[in-house]
């Protein structure tokens, strides 16, 4: 069962490089944002530890790690989301994606 | 039935996390593949609450309401110029659930009786090793870059012995821990010591290595993750794990890579603590200061503008004026191009965002490979709180401690225009001989306020 496991790493983490590495500096932030909101799939394993009733530490300790990884997948996408947004082309302003242009001024 | 179905949530979960990140190589694309991507963090969480695991949701309801609640305003109203001490804290948070669910993994193992395999303890303190270590040190950088630390480097005599031993003991923890699974007290020191060396870390760092730290505490929260999916057998999180590590790596080597510097000169070298006595002084050379009106009118009437922003366009939060500016020069028939240099800033792609928010369109924005060709031809070089990216010394002085480092070809424009503060030296402590050349006219003060005044200046003109 490790064997196969560590198969996947491998191949997860080849596949991550061969994508990431033609991520664009422009979008770095975003892209630095995009992984944290993805890591925030650390939930999967606190759901498991906080709902499996094993015993009062596992719990504790699973739902303070619900809240924390639940913070970054909703921070994290919106986030993400947020950023994106604001970056546009030098061409009059339609926006496509029906986002409207940010506030901030 | 069931198994299936969660298995097939994770797969799909893992598809678009990859679809995610690929559309991140086109700004017009990126948007919609993250929805994708957070389509698919719903299907992996729907998967796992079905499964049979679990018996109890009331702290899981809980949990996921709190999490919302805190998540909901780090996402929505955390503004850009607080990006990087963000990111540094959604890190520390990553990290922590890691960290947890391994202790949490480890005591129901233990409670339970059931003995820990040695492959699974491996995984188990690999996970609290990094992820407490993660935790520590993203605190201590989210505190420097938040400003709550000073972010200069921190150091005392002998540090690099006291990490060292600090480390070799960290490993010796997991090698006893290993052989002798159940042991809770060599667990829990485990655990101390990797959140001390987290923080012994990242202390010594100077504000200007941040990107690099950042970049690699985000790779190593990455492989806690990847540790955790070890330790409970869950694929997706080795997966998601894996990709997130990765990211982290390559940013952190790109990151070196435009400072010229090793990780490990990074991690150990506790740059800009002392000046060195190499470095060229400014004796006996004379600056020569110039006015907002003629600054703007050169401005004004140059064919190709070429901005340079640094960290100092950041912490005046001028970008909204530097994009005023820009367009008022493109009114008069002039061309603005913004060089950005990988390193400008504190994170990866710092500049990018906070000019986006700006509104200054991306295909305005240059990376350092692609504009360098074009100062030669450049009428004027603006550079707005940037100083050891344009610094020459880089390129020509062999005892100073930035030699090598790409640099932004400032000096090869016909005339240099630099918003800066005071004469103080930069991050690395080193004089700018860029700004003893005879091209080079120095605006002081305020980067915003001297923006307002060119602005306003130029619109005269």
């Amino acid at each position: 069962m490790f064997i196969l496991e560590l198969y996947i790493f491998v191949l997860a983490a080849f596949t991550g490089y061969m994508v990431i590495s033609r991520v664009p500096p422009l979008l770095h932030t975003p892209l630095m944002a995009a992984t944290n909101a993805i890591s925030g799939i650390s939930l999967v394993g606190s759901l498991i530890a906080a709902g499996s009733r094993a015993s009062t530490v596992a719990t504790i300790l699973g739902f303070i790690a619900v809240v924390a990884a639940t913070s970054n997948i909703v921070g994290g996408f919106l986030i993400t989301d947020r950023m994106l947004r604001m970056f546009r082309r030098d061409v009059p302003a339609k926006s496509a994606s029906g986002g409207t242009p940010p506030a901030a001024r | 039935m069931r198994e299936f179905f969660i298995e097939g949530s994770y797969l799909t979960a893992s598809v678009l996390f990859i679809l995610g990140l690929r559309s991140l190589t086109r700004p017009d694309k990126a948007r919609r593949g993250m929805q994708l991507a957070a389509a698919g963090m719903l299907f992996a969480v729907v998967g796992t609450l079905v499964s049979q695991q679990i018996i109890d949701y009331r702290w899981i309801a809980a949990g996921l309401v709190l999490g919302a609640v805190i998540g909901y305003p780090l996402g929505m109203w955390v503004p850009m110029t607080a990006m990087p001490q963000r990111i540094a804290l959604s890190l520390t948070f990553s990290a922590l659930a890691a960290a947890l669910v391994g202790i949490a993994e480890y005591n129901t193992r233990l409670t339970n009786g059931e003995g820990i395999p040695r492959p699974i303890m491996a995984a188990l303190g690999i996970e609290v090793l990094l992820g407490m270590l993660t935790v520590g040190g993203t605190l201590i950088a989210a505190g420097k870059l938040q400003e709550l630390i000073t972010s200069r480097p921190l150091t005392f005599r002998g540090q690099n012995l006291v990490n060292a031993i600090v480390f070799l003991a960290m490993l010796s923890l997991l090698g006893y821990l290993v052989a002798y699974p159940d042991r809770q007290m060599l667990f829990f020191s485990l655990i101390a010591l990797s959140f001390v060396f987290g923080i012994l870390l990242v202390l010594p760092i100077g504000g200007a290595d941040m990107p690099v730290v950042v970049a690699l505490l985000n790779s190593y929260s990455g492989l806690a993750s990847c540790a955790t999916g070890f330790a409970i057998g869950n694929v997706i999180l080795i997966i998601s794990g894996s990709l997130d590590g990765s990211s982290g790596f390559i940013l952190s080597v790109l990151m070196s890579k435009a400072m010229n510097r090793s990780f490990t000169n990074v991690l150990f070298g506790a740059f800009g603590a002392t000046t060195s006595p190499g470095a060229k002084s400014a004796e006996g050379l004379s600056v020569r200061s110039t006015s907002v009106e003629d600054a703007a009118v050169q401005l004004a009437y140059a064919q190709l503008v070429i901005v340079i922003p640094g960290y100092g366009m950041a912490v005046a939060q001028a970008q909204h004026q530097v994009r005023e500016l820009a367009e008022l020069i493109e009114g008069r028939g002039g061309e603005v191009k913004f060089a950005v240099h990988p390193v400008a800033g504190r994170m990866p792609g710092h500049m990018n965002v906070l000019l986006a928010e700006a509104n200054v369109p991306y295909d305005k924005l240059y990376d350092m490979d692609e504009i360098n060709g074009d100062f030669d031809r450049a009428d004027v070089a603006l550079v707005i709180g940037a100083n050891d990216v344009v610094n020459p010394a880089a390129r020509t002085d062999k005892s100073s401690p930035i030699y090598g480092m790409p640099i932004l070809n400032a000096d090869h424009a016909k005339s240099v225009i630099v918003l800066k503060r005071s004469m103080a030296a930069g991050f690395a402590g080193i004089e700018n001989e860029l700004f003893y050349s005879p091209k080079t006219a120095m605006l002081f003060g305020d980067a915003k306020k001297s923006l307002t005044g060119l602005v306003a200046e130029v619109k005269n003109a």
